[in-house]
């Protein structure tokens, strides 16, 4: 189980009601429905994966988050999770605000492109890097708009939207992000976990 | 082959011989009228656990019938959906217990214009009420009853049989733990209208058909309802399963006849598939059925819209659709999705990739049945639970 999952499930509180956008074959589904007996729904582009969720007896409708998420309406769930899946949209700031008027909170991780080893690879080889968070070369990646933990900050911040907290995660570790000790956090998490909205 | 009235004779002998039902409740129609002391013919596969949690009921479309598995022991060919109900099939009857009614309106032996009018000692003909989606769904709820179920694992249907599957929910909202609407919508658009009016338009065009009483002469008007058949046909398939079946070739002959006859293959499997039907169908049954497609809206029957219709749903659903499908779009199955996401209720949706059109839920369309099959494999499994 990935730690990122981890981090989520204790993010939610009991008896709420989730949507996971961009759902996968439903592993973050089947951890928060098992262990924490949320009622969590899924939504999920691939018709493979839509079918092994189905399978595990999850709710998840398949379509693109990018263009279908109108269908939710206003607060309909307590919390919406988007992982690791921001920076592939066209345009993030509008999927973004999708997620802020279906749920009451957000929960948003993003792989983070301020990592050491990416930066250093950057700087190196002057490549873009390809590392194990970040598998694909830039002409075949569906990630089209890779940020930093830093500049989810600074979104949150001209966007007006509420940070609740933050963590970041490097393996097996994680940290609680401010502030404070952005600069460093922003160095050392291969992931971050935003809690807003 | 035998005559076509000589046919239809020995077909209403052996309609004798299939279950029905005797429902004694009397059935006040969306028409006004009523119906009551009717017969409502239909068929089971498979037994029904000391639990009574595997029972599954299934809607049939406009030209089904309640034979859904095994052989039709009417037609004595292969039931309308062996790929995907029977032993070890998605729809496993060894596991589960189906059950399937003709709808009224029809003519597989549930009351149809075809039965005789206890008023007039005739067939009804054209004296038979105009039905509705929610008169044929009534209809058959008494069948639970009857049978003993209190709630079923699962309802499904594609087409018109998802129709009535919509209005089942929504009529009789606790009834089913889980449903699986397939390639189908919450009403008819213009075009799907236009389609049956067609159909319709060729049955009346024919002459035989005697404004409905053709059954006086014991005759069908056979040319008129193998064109709405045709018309069918050619909803069902997408234009490029149609092109990559037939594309432009001809029909057992090297080149144009200069004639009117079958030159080209695709003519040929229409007017097979036209005249086939006709030894199967009743055509007034056709006019009744299309028309209660048409009138079929379901957010019409509630003032506040679909979600109103889907309030309060405790039943899972599993929305499916294909891609190629013309008839009853992607759209129209992810209107429903929107509706009862909209309500609050327990939704999936899978958009099953194929060529193969409208006709795909009947096909071995195997990212279609393993979806069917996971669904409800899953579902028993909470039903169990849950009981």
């Amino acid at each position: 189980m990935k730690n990122e999952f981890k981090v989520i499930a204790n993010l939610l509180s009991e008896n709420t009601r989730v949507l996971d956008v961009g759902c996968g074959d439903g592993s973050l589904m089947s951890l928060l429905e098992k262990e924490k007996g949320i009622e969590v729904r899924g939504l999920e582009i691939d018709q493979t994966n839509v079918q092994k969720c189905i399978h595990k007896g999850l709710s998840v409708i398949q379509g693109n988050a990018e263009t279908e998420l109108h269908q939710f309406p206003d607060r309909s769930f307590d919390y919406v999770i988007l992982s690791q899946t921001l920076q592939a949209f066209y345009d993030p700031s509008k999927v973004m605000n999708e997620l802020l008027r279906i749920g009451k909170s957000v929960i948003v991780s993003i792989p983070n492109f301020g990592f050491w080893k990416v930066r250093l690879k950057l700087l190196l080889f002057g490549k873009m890097p390809v590392t194990k968070t970040l598998p694909n070369t830039w002409y075949n990646t569906p990630n089209l708009h890779m940020c930093t933990i830093k500049d989810l900050f600074i979104f949150c911040d001209e966007k007006s939207i509420k940070i609740k907290k933050v963590i970041g995660v490097n393996e097996d570790k994680t940290s609680y992000i401010k502030k404070s000790n952005l600069e460093i956090k922003n160095l050392f998490s291969k992931v971050g976990i935003f809690l807003i909205g | 082959m035998p005559s076509l009235a000589g046919l239809f004779f020995w077909m209403n002998e052996k309609l004798e011989n299939i279950k029905k039902l005797k429902v004694s409740n009397s059935l006040k129609l969306d028409c006004g009228k009523t119906i009551k002391n009717f017969p409502l013919a239909y068929e089971t596969y498979g037994k029904l656990n000391s639990n009574k949690d595997n029972a599954i009921l299934v809607f049939h479309a406009l030209t089904g019938d309640q034979f859904v598995a095994g052989t039709n022991p009417i037609t004595n060919k292969n039931g309308w959906w062996v790929t995907a109900v029977g032993p070890g099939k998605a729809i496993d009857t060894n596991k589960y217990f189906v059950i399937c009614a003709n709808v009224i309106g029809g003519c597989m032996g549930s009351l149809g214009p075809r039965n005789i009018n206890p008023e007039t000692n005739q067939p009804y003909g054209l004296d038979f009420p105009v039905i509705t989606i929610k008169d044929m769904v009534r209809a058959q709820e008494s069948l639970l009853d009857h049978l003993g179920i209190k709630k079923l694992l699962c309802a499904t249907g594609g087409s018109m049989g998802g129709m009535q599957l919509l209005q089942f929910c929504s009529t009789f909202p606790d009834k089913t733990f889980s449903a699986i609407p397939i390639a189908c919508s919450t009403s008819h658009s213009a075009q799907n209208i236009a389609l049956n009016e067609l159909a319709r338009q060729s049955i009346m065009a024919d002459p035989v058909w005697d404004n409905g009483k053709y059954f006086l002469k014991n005759v069908q008007p056979k040319n008129g309802l193998a064109v709405a058949r045709m018309v069918g046909h050619i909803s069902y398939l997408s234009e490029k399963g149609m092109q990559e079946k037939f594309g432009r070739k001809l029909q057992e002959k090297a080149d144009y006849e200069f004639s009117f006859n079958a030159d080209f293959q695709v003519e040929s499997y229409l007017r097979h598939q036209g005249y086939a039907f006709v030894e199967r169908f009743d055509a007034n049954s056709i006019l009744y059925i299309t028309r209660a497609m048409d009138y079929f809206d379901l957010s019409k029957q509630f003032k506040g819209g679909l979600t109103e219709a889907f309030k309060g749903q405790r039943t899972k659903f599993l929305v499916i659709s294909f891609s190629s499908d013309w008839l009853y779009t992607t759209k129209n199955n992810k209107d429903i999705v929107i509706a009862l996401n909209a309500a609050g209720a327990n939704v999936s949706y899978s958009e099953i990739v194929t060529d193969k059109g409208h006709d795909s839920f009947l096909l071995d369309e195997l990212n279609f049945l393993k979806t069917l099959k996971g669904f409800i494999d899953s579902m028993h499994e909470k039903f169990k639970n849950e009981k």
